[in-house]
């Protein structure tokens, strides 16, 4: 039992980055357009979020700094730059309309670079050791609610032992399926991605929808990133766990059929595929086998969705082309 | 106003790069009237409406409307002027509801589906129309698609409505309810312009005609002044005929002999039932039915590209009997039955776009090549001769297909197969969407193949054509055969009947 509610704790703790990674993507791909850039932008989220809390903490000091504004610092740091490359992305496919494959893809590689090198780059400079001071830490991984509430036996620990961020992306959840179910805007914004050119006769301003899609999808994404870091890391730079993180999150937006409620369990699903090698021992497999596991479900996932015939469940009709208006 | 003329255009010229889509053109469209544009392919008529839509703008000339010049934008300021326009492909999403479809940029009322739905009910009475505000658009039929659109249109207010070849989807009596509603809408008050291929469509629903030809203006007349020969004149420029010839072949005998022919698709539903039919040589079997009453499948099966469940497809090989089930698509090609199947973008089967024409022969021939090298001889003088002989406008046999007119590259198409020396020639939608004049050059060549004691297989849309051309006509519903009629005796209502329900019965009741 106690094994089992470890392995669902750690399943959450990993699966929060690849909630704010799948969420993030959902909206983008909700525009129309296919960012396959956000395994590099998770990885810059990562090294600018700790970037960020690091200098904040280094300029004012390990004794008067607020763990609160790090957390915030960490966050903006984060967005800022997943919004940044959401923004390229945006310029070149929706102004520039180059194929939106070849630059998710360059998007990707760029990201990595930039992320391990801004992260190397802190650790040389630092003298090999960037890390948030323990107080700090605290501030990410502790649970949020009263230490009463964590001791509830069973319970405690699953519903209220997590950090905030589980909290900020189960909101962001609810939040984005209001907007994409019940806003109007979030209609128009299902309809650019399903039909730019029925949206455009209609009177919407597709370019407006898809950058500020792209860019909030970006910013959001990152943030995973950073969570990744903050949390799973121990605020530690670390050049190797983030690796895979953002493909995976690209697979689970078709696994969550581009519904942001489902993103919620499945990306828990899938961070309990990610750390269940090393909590839950099965004899006589190997652990290399073992480590595919996540991958595996991915490839039955998508031949399975790519079987479902139910109209209501399919991509974005328009996902991955990019639209002009005097094409003919 | 005085001379309650809604939009008036003045002088526009419209380039896409150094091709003239519109040239200084002149049109006047007034309230409580029908006016109908017509041209042939490539005449601009689209072009010009997407100009009072927003899609374009002009690159010369002036829009006004009511009198006063005004610059259209984008769709944004087409609505606020009342235009409202139904495009040939529709423009809705198919995951939405036709309610969430109707509001779709409608930014100065709270979002209120409940709402949308009863105001689109209250529409829908005063016109006549029968859609359910609530189902989504993929479980909607062709023509209720299009009553969701021109709710759409009128929901924002529109009073003058553009509706870019509206029939092309429908059956005669979709198409005379629509233009019930068109009557409608015109005696309250309402502008429509109607841009069709179909002249006896112009005769009946039109108070006057626009023409235009080769992206030029050439004049406007009333209706009731004019007559389809007249109309094709002034579109072509020419005096042309306009009765396709019917010969009868002396000697028909059976080539092809299907029974029983039922085929599923992957989700398991039947696609074709029991199907039985004889096509003759030196006969055009015309085949008629609503758009995916399983024509296509049906011309799949026959050429070996769609699995068939059950049932026998019996070729006359010269003399001796073949069962064409089960055999390869080549097998099949080369003992001459041939296909010029265009699908509704053209390119999708058959040819390939990026590549010139005599590649796109060779797509016939690769496998005539000695060794790993093929032959390009005979492609190249057999392009030549199509070139030639059908009048295809190109600069040469290496220009990519893609960038030909719509009607050129169904002559290219339709030629190659000819020249296979086919026994049978299998044929779906081989004039749709090209102008009259070419679509006669491609009656003429079916009519030319029949007479050489082809066996013609025809699926048409337009059952105008179907009962002119065809000696008799096959008509499919739901994947059954509904029945085969003589072209020459039947009627258009009867066909029509039978195109809804099997045998034609349902009509009446």
């Amino acid at each position: 039992m106690t094994t089992l509610i470890a392995l669902v704790v750690a399943a959450v703790t990993f699966g929060t980055v690849l909630m704010f990674g799948t969420l993030g993507e959902i909206l983008t791909e909700k525009s129309g357009n296919l960012n396959l850039g956000v395994e590099g932008i998770m990885y810059m989220g990562g090294a600018f979020g700790l970037g960020g809390a690091f200098y904040y903490e280094k300029a004012v000091g390990a004794a008067a700094s607020n763990g609160t504004v790090a957390l915030i610092i960490a966050i903006v740091a984060a967005f800022a730059i997943g919004a940044l490359a959401g923004l390229i992305f945006s310029f070149i496919t929706v102004t520039l309309r180059a194929n939106q494959n070849v630059t998710g893809l360059a998007l990707t590689i760029f990201g990595t670079g930039v992320g391990q090198f801004t992260g190397e780059f802190m650790r040389v400079k630092e003298g090999g050791y960037v890390a948030l001071s323990n107080n700090l830490k605290e501030v990410f991984v502790k649970p949020i609610f009263p230490q009463a509430l964590v001791n509830i036996p069973v319970v405690g620990k699953l519903l209220f032992s997590h950090n905030i961020f589980l909290y900020l992306g189960l909101i962001l959840a609810l939040v984005m399926h209001f907007y994409l179910t019940k806003t109007r805007s979030g209609l128009y914004l299902r309809s650019v991605g399903e039909s730019p050119s029925t949206a455009d006769t209609a009177g919407i301003n597709i370019t407006v929808y898809k950058y500020l899609a792209t860019i909030i999808g970006g910013g959001i994404s990152a943030i995973g990133g950073m969570v990744y870091i903050t949390t799973t890391a121990g605020c530690v730079w670390n050049h190797e766990g983030l690796a895979g993180v953002g493909w995976l999150a690209v697979a689970l937006v078709i696994f969550c059929m581009w519904k942001p409620l489902n993103a919620v369990w499945g990306s828990i699903l899938f961070g309990a595929l990610m750390i269940m090698y090393l909590r839950l021992y099965i004899p006589g497999l190997p652990t290399e086998i073992y480590k595919i596991l996540p991958y595996v479900v991915t490839v039955i996932v998508l031949v399975l969705s790519s079987m479902r015939n139910n109209r209501e469940k399919q991509p974005p009709m328009s996902l991955g082309l990019n639209y002009f208006r005097e094409e003919r | 106003m005085a001379d309650n003329c809604a939009v008036e255009l003045r002088n526009i010229t419209k380039r896409f790069g150094s091709v003239v889509a519109n040239s200084g053109i002149n049109l006047q469209i007034k309230r409580g009237e029908v006016l109908s544009l017509l041209g042939e392919n490539g005449s601009g008529k689209t072009t010009l409406m997407n100009m009072l839509a927003g899609i374009y703008q002009p690159d010369e000339g002036e829009i006004l409307a009511d009198g006063k010049v005004v610059a259209i934008n984008s769709p944004k300021d087409s609505y606020a002027l009342g235009i409202g326009m139904i495009h040939q492909h529709y423009k809705l999403v198919d995951v939405f509801t036709a309610a969430q479809n109707i509001i779709l940029g409608i930014n100065d009322e709270k979002m209120d589906i409940k709402k949308t739905s009863s105001k689109v009910r209250e529409i829908c009475q005063r016109y006549g129309f029968d859609i359910d505000p609530d189902e989504k658009i993929y479980n909607m039929s062709v023509s209720q698609k299009q009553t969701v659109e021109i709710v759409k249109v009128l929901y924002r207010g529109a009073d003058i409505l553009i509706l870019d070849e509206p029939t092309a989807v429908l059956t005669p009596q979709e198409t005379e309810k629509l233009f019930v509603i068109l009557r409608n809408m015109r005696n309250d008050g309402k502008a429509i312009i109607i841009i069709t291929h179909k002249l006896n469509e112009v005769m009946a629903i039109s108070d006057k005609v626009a023409v235009l030809r080769k992206g030029e203006y050439i004049g406007t007349v009333n209706t009731c002044e004019t007559n389809p020969q007249k109309l094709t004149d002034m579109m072509v420029g020419r005096a042309v005929t306009l009765n396709i010839d019917r010969p009868k072949y002396a000697d028909p005998k059976p080539l092809l002999k299907i029974e029983g022919l039922t085929c599923v698709d992957k989700e398991g539903i039947k696609k074709l039932e029991d199907v039985s039919f004889e096509a003759m040589g030196g006969e055009i079997l015309g085949i008629a039915g609503i758009a995916g009453s399983g024509q296509k499948e049906l011309l799949e099966c026959l050429t070996g590209l769609y699995p068939i469940q059950s049932g026998t497809i019996k070729f006359d090989n010269d003399g001796e009997e073949v069962n064409l089930v089960g055999m390869a698509p080549m097998q099949i090609k080369n003992m001459g039955v041939g296909m010029a199947f265009v699908p509704e973008d053209r390119l999708g089967m058959g040819l390939v776009g990026s590549m010139g024409m005599t590649s796109n022969m060779m797509l016939r021939s690769w496998k005539n090549g000695k060794g790993p090298l093929f032959d390009k001889k005979a492609p190249e003088s057999l392009a030549r001769k199509i070139w030639k002989e059908l009048e295809v406008v190109t600069p040469s046999t290496s220009f990519p297909v893609r960038r030909m007119s719509g009607g050129n590259i169904q002559k290219v198409l339709v030629g190659r197969e000819i020249a296979s020396n086919p026994k049978v020639l299998l044929s779906a939608y081989a004039v749709r969407g090209l102008d009259i004049n070419t679509s006669y050059t491609i009656y003429n060549l079916m009519t030319e193949q029949k007479m050489k004691g082809v066996a013609v297989v025809f699926v048409g849309e337009d059952l105008d054509v179907l009962l002119e051309l065809s000696d008799r006509i096959l008509v499919l519903c739901g994947g059954k055969v509904s029945g085969i009629v003589d072209a020459r005796t039947t009627t258009k209502e009867e066909v029509g009947f039978m195109m809804t329900s099997i045998g034609g019965k349902g009509g009446e009741v």
